[in-house]
């Protein structure tokens, strides 16, 4: 098992300066660079990063923005935090360099209201950037400028999709916009908008500090770099892991001390449930994709309990402009419900894979093409589980 | 707390407006404040943004309604904030959940009539290595067992 003695964020002294680095180089060089290194959107989508600030800064508009997607909603996932609150300057300094790349004047970080008591702190930590002239106007001596607002959620998990976080920036109901166009020559107000997860922007100016090859030295062929992987559930020592793309599964769960394992959720409540007899797998964008949530659940957990936790959270988060998303998802929990009471036909059951099937097709935003993941992973791989609770009753019991 | 009336509102939604912009895109901001600072949006401060944004009521309204941490009706003092998602949820918060109804003397989704306490669940709050976790306003307490919640809420009172 490849025990990570390289760790990219963990280490203070290996971050480098990238914003000066940055500024030397043409906002071409930087864009490129970041296309080199294969970085790939953190926030689990995976898109490329370079990709995106190219189309971005090739749109010709007056105006440009940035966004930093500090929404981290997704169950089970909370290394946003603690980058946002331990590795403050690869953060905010990587949205500066994303400016930079893309020749933006203005990023938002879209924090959630969760997060609120971040709030202050990272003002202050702006302040001071702008004191030390890496924020503002003519940052670092050159004639950059460029500076960041901080922006509130309120509640909303639906406002961690790109175009639902811009409907809210902009002042209105968080609902998704349909794509194309995209943010990244109509986003914001209209104008090119890059939106990208807190990690990406550290990733970024990782990149840029160490290298393009130096981080794709990291990880798989079509997932390159670290991977901050967010570990709650049973095991001993839950916290965030730095693991570099295609660690097995199975590697996972032995470096966080998981014992007794039955199975493990990756990718939060969006993401897929794998059994033990799938361990082998690994984390990648070519196997298991993740933004980083990895909850484990011990032999002693109720997988028809776990699901119905899962979908009464999409059933109160789905914004409900879609008709696959609002409904669908009311009626895979229904079919939970009568699982639980013993009720729910094997033949039902096929059909309510089969709806989750047609939700995953179509629905307008990633919410409603993902919440079926958790159903049709846990009934199919646990039908044994889930049948022989509705014919014993309740919990099993 | 005394519901404010509505001059008050008036000057404290021109204050906002004057600190953010009249521009549509400035409207959570506002709103936010509003919320912090009475406890809740009325309909008379809905219109009242809505008149100074130039834009229909019910667009604020809507607004108002999508988040969660946003309300029309007065809310408590301070707002209790239960995460019940799952890891969470694994970690003990049923316990933590009767802890609170009990001593609280409030079911989820109630203000208590000295508008003191509001109690709510809520999805994740990014701290599920160390649940069970809560909000009370915008402090967060983890690791929380039913003793805890007791010391927290004695002292609260």
């Amino acid at each position: 098992m490849p025990i990570i003695n390289d760790t990219v964020f963990f280490d203070e002294r290996a971050h480098g300066e990238a914003l000066e680095k940055a500024l030397k180089m043409t906002p071409q060089e930087v864009v490129l660079e970041v296309r080199e290194s294969g970085l790939r959107g953190r926030g689990g989508a995976g898109f490329p990063t370079g990709t995106k600030w190219m189309l971005a800064l090739t749109a010709k508009s007056d105006k440009k923005f940035v966004v930093c997607n500090a929404d981290e909603g997704e169950p089970g996932t909370f290394k946003d935090r603690v980058l946002l609150s331990e590795y403050t300057k690869l953060v905010l300094e990587g949205i500066v360099i994303g400016g930079y790349a893309i020749q933006a004047q203005k990023g938002f970080i879209y924090l959630r209201g969760e997060y609120a008591y971040l709030y202050e702190y990272l003002n202050d930590y702006l302040e001071r950037m702008r004191k030390e002239k890496r924020l503002g106007k003519n940052i670092l001596g050159t004639n950059f400028d460029f500076d960041i607002e901080i922006r509130l959620g309120s509640g909303a998990y639906v406002c961690g999709e790109e175009t639902a976080l811009i409907e809210s920036l902009e002042g209105h109901r968080g609902e998704a916009r349909n794509r194309p166009p995209f943010p990244v020559n109509t986003g914001y107000l209209g104008y090119p908008t890059i939106v990208n997860n807190v990690e990406t922007f550290a990733c970024a100016y990782i990149v840029i500090s160490k290298g393009a090859q130096w981080f794709s030295k990291y990880g798989t062929e079509k997932s390159k770099g670290m991977k901050l992987i967010s570990v709650s559930g049973d095991c001993k020592k839950p916290g965030v892991y730095e693991v570099p793309f295609g660690i097995k599964v199975k590697e996972l769960l032995e470096l966080v001390g998981a014992e007794d394992t039955k199975a493990v959720q990756i990718g939060g409540a969006s993401g897929i449930c794998v059994p033990m007899s799938e361990i082998d797998r690994n984390i990648s964008f070519e196997d298991i994709p993740t933004g980083g949530s990895v909850i484990i659940f011990n032999q002693n957990r109720n997988m028809l309990e776990v699901l119905k936790n899962f979908m009464e959270f999409f059933v109160e988060e789905s914004c409900g402009q879609c008709t696959p998303c609002r409904i669908g998802n009311k009626k895979l929990l229904e079919g939970v419900e009568l699982l639980e009471e013993g009720k729910c036909s094997h033949k039902y059951l096929n059909e309510l894979i089969e709806l989750g099937k047609t939700m995953q097709i179509a629905s307008k935003c990633g919410l409603g093409q993902s919440s079926p993941n958790p159903f049709i992973s846990i009934v199919t791989n646990f039908k044994d589980e889930i049948m022989s609770n509705s014919i014993r009753g309740k919990n099993g019991y | 707390m005394i519901v404010p009336d509505n001059n008050v509102i008036v000057n404290e939604v021109e204050k906002l407006i004057e600190k953010y912009g009249s521009g549509r895109e400035n409207l959570l901001p506002v709103l936010q404040d509003i919320q912090r600072k009475f406890g809740f949006i009325s309909d008379f401060a809905m219109q009242e943004i809505a008149h100074k944004m130039n834009i229909h009521p019910v667009e604020v309204y809507g607004v108002v309604t999508f988040y969660s941490f946003l309300s029309t009706e007065p809310k408590g003092k301070y707002i209790i904030r239960l995460c019940k998602t799952i890891s969470c949820d694994l970690a003990g918060k049923d316990a933590v959940a009767n802890t609170l109804q009990r001593e609280l003397g409030l079911k989820f989704g109630e203000t208590s009539s000295d508008r003191k306490f509001t109690l709510e669940y809520c999805h994740c709050i990014g701290m599920c290595d160390q649940g069970p976790a809560m909000l009370i306003n915008e402090q967060v307490y983890t690791k929380l067992t039913p003793s805890k919640v007791i010391e927290i809420i004695e002292n609260l009172k």
